[in-house]
């Protein structure tokens, strides 16, 4: 589909982004300059405290805000407005609570302009996808927490994603339920093959879906460390010692950077086998390619 | 299960139904005046006085129906436009601020003076009234549309048509139609208090003129058709908005 994505361009990249809000108090720096390379069907997961521009810089690579400074180029290409295959998730999932479950799935292809007897095809697959065929006719408001992140999911899917971006998109629900939608979340990005970031406050939900987790500092938001993860993909991952390690060591990262150190330090993690593992997108690429997709 | 929601409706429609008619037989009784005749004399009324009553019910509600027409239409673009443009806000905020609690009736004479004693101005002093009301409903609930859900539509790549199309407009539905309901019977009272004053048409005219002459009969006659013609309004926008936000009753 498209073909100039090849490993060497990545999928996404934030180039020294920064965001400079003018504000009642004067001019307020809330994003960066930050940089960040996604790979195509790489996961990233962005972690950080609350306003320290996680979501704005969703907002620059999705093309709805224009960064201060910097660019943010998808396929090599810098973004100035929202395209098609590139799908946003927020937190209350943007579901349209006036539209039934099909024409929430279909609205993105319904801007886009898209035939209806395609975009019914492409719905109906979709919602196939997320299990919700049966829904198809019903309001939002008839669906449960679960099934309307299936949905927001589905309205992406539709769209022949190959990057999503997601906005702490499980926060809105209960413990139990968070972990089923996470397992939802990976085993989509696995089938599917699209790149995402998924920006949370969540450590155990950016170390399941993470295969990189990158760590931001307190406003103005940077990256302030970076844990390579590919063991995401190992099956019970959840269980596993070094799940409980990784989550354990950015705790303490979090807290470092909550205390005001280690601001400046784009350190890697000490994970043996991926420490050599460098910010160059092609070898988490060539990972993904190998452990988690089939 | 449905079948038995619209029959505990209609069930409370006619218990309604028969409380006011027994409150207005029991009050007509006490009262014992020629002027408020009890509903058993009232609706013969109505029969007798048909072949008048209806043309003239056929002008008030053509007045009205074009008067809620004309302030609708020109109030949905700008209070849509106020709601989501802080800069187009800025400029009719302040008109607003100060238009808005004129009370509008007290225009009728200069209208007259302008415009002459038929539909005229009458449809321009309602269609005003209702204008200020629905521009405000739709401002504000323009405004207060979550500010998610156009970012997931602009996400999309919805233009800004896009935008008002799936989101802003329906978003804004049910407080539009809630205005609607509401202004209707705004527009009867101002409609009458028109007709009453000006001209010598409409059920407004029917009224006033049955009073002069004494014709308290007739004059009821008329009272019960203004009534009506309230309520048929009052429903339309109610039926209305039942088919047009489905989705609120739901789930």
């Amino acid at each position: 589909m498209t073909s100039a994505s090849t490993p060497t361009v990545p999928k996404l990249s934030l180039e020294g982004v920064s965001q400079v809000y003018d504000g009642a108090r004067g001019k307020t720096q809330a994003l960066g300059p930050m940089s960040l390379e996604v790979a195509p069907r790489e996961s990233v997961a962005i972690l950080g405290p609350s306003g320290c521009g996680k979501s704005t810089s969703l907002l620059i690579a999705c093309g709805l805000l224009k960064p201060t400074q910097g660019a943010a180029l998808v396929d090599g290409a810098v973004v100035t407005r929202p395209r098609l295959e590139t799908g946003l998730i927020l937190q209350d999932f943007g579901l349209m609570p006036w539209k039934t479950v099909e024409q929430n799935a279909g609205l993105g292809l319904q801007v886009r302009r898209v035939s209806k007897r395609e975009r019914r095809e492409r719905v109906a697959d979709a919602l196939a996808r997320v299990g919700l065929s049966d829904f198809a006719k019903a309001y939002p408001a008839e669906l449960s927490g679960g099934m309307r992140q299936r949905l927001a999911m589905a309205r992406a899917l539709a769209c022949d994603i190959d990057l999503l971006l997601m906005d702490e998109p499980l926060s809105a629900l209960d413990a139990l339920l968070r972990e089923e939608m996470q397992n939802m979340l990976k085993r989509t990005w696995r089938e599917s093959g699209y790149a995402q970031v998924l920006v949370t406050h969540s450590i155990e939900e950016a170390v399941f879906l993470g295969q990189r987790v990158v760590v931001m500092t307190p406003r103005p938001g940077r990256i302030a460390f970076t844990l390579y993860n590919s063991e995401m993909c190992a099956d019970d991952w959840r269980d596993d010692p070094l799940f409980f390690e990784r989550c354990r060591q950015l705790r303490e990262v979090l807290r470092g950077s909550a205390a005001g150190e280690g601001t400046d330090a784009s350190a890697e993690s000490g994970a043996s086998d991926f420490a050599n593992a460098s910010d160059a997108p092609g070898t988490s690429a060539a990972c993904s390619e190998e452990v988690c997709h089939a | 299960m449905r079948k038995d929601g619209i029959a505990r409706k209609l069930i409370g429609y006619a218990l309604a139904i028969v409380f006011i008619l027994a409150g207005w037989q029991v009050t007509a009784m006490l009262v014992d005046n020629a002027a408020l005749p009890g509903p058993a004399e009232a609706f013969p009324m109505v029969v007798q006085y048909a072949g008048d009553l209806w043309p003239a019910f056929l002008v008030s509600l053509y007045r009205v129906v074009a008067a809620m027409l004309i302030g609708t239409v020109l109030a949905i673009p700008l209070g849509l436009a106020c709601g989501r443009s802080p800069r187009v806000d800025a400029v009719f905020a302040p008109v607003l601020y100060f238009l808005y609690p004129l009370p509008k009736v007290v225009l009728l004479p200069v209208l007259i003076v302008l415009m002459g004693l038929a539909d005229a101005p009458k449809i321009t002093l309602i269609a005003i009234t209702i204008f200020f009301q629905v521009l405000v409903t739709v401002r504000d609930a323009a405004q207060s549309v979550p500010e998610q859900a156009v970012m997931s539509m602009r996400s999309l790549g919805a233009g800004r048509l896009d935008v008002y199309r799936h989101v802003i407009v329906p978003a804004t539905l049910p407080e539009l139609f809630t205005a609607l309901r509401i202004s209707s019977g705004t527009a009867v009272a101002i409609l009458f208090f028109a007709e009453s004053l000006a001209g010598s048409t409409g059920l407004g005219y029917f009224i006033v003129d049955a009073w002069a002459l004494l014709a308290y009969p007739k004059m009821f006659a008329g009272i019960i058709a203004m009534a009506l013609l309230g309520v048929i309004l009052y429903e339309f926008f109610d039926i209305a908005e039942r088919r047009l936000t489905k989705w609120r009753r739901v789930g």
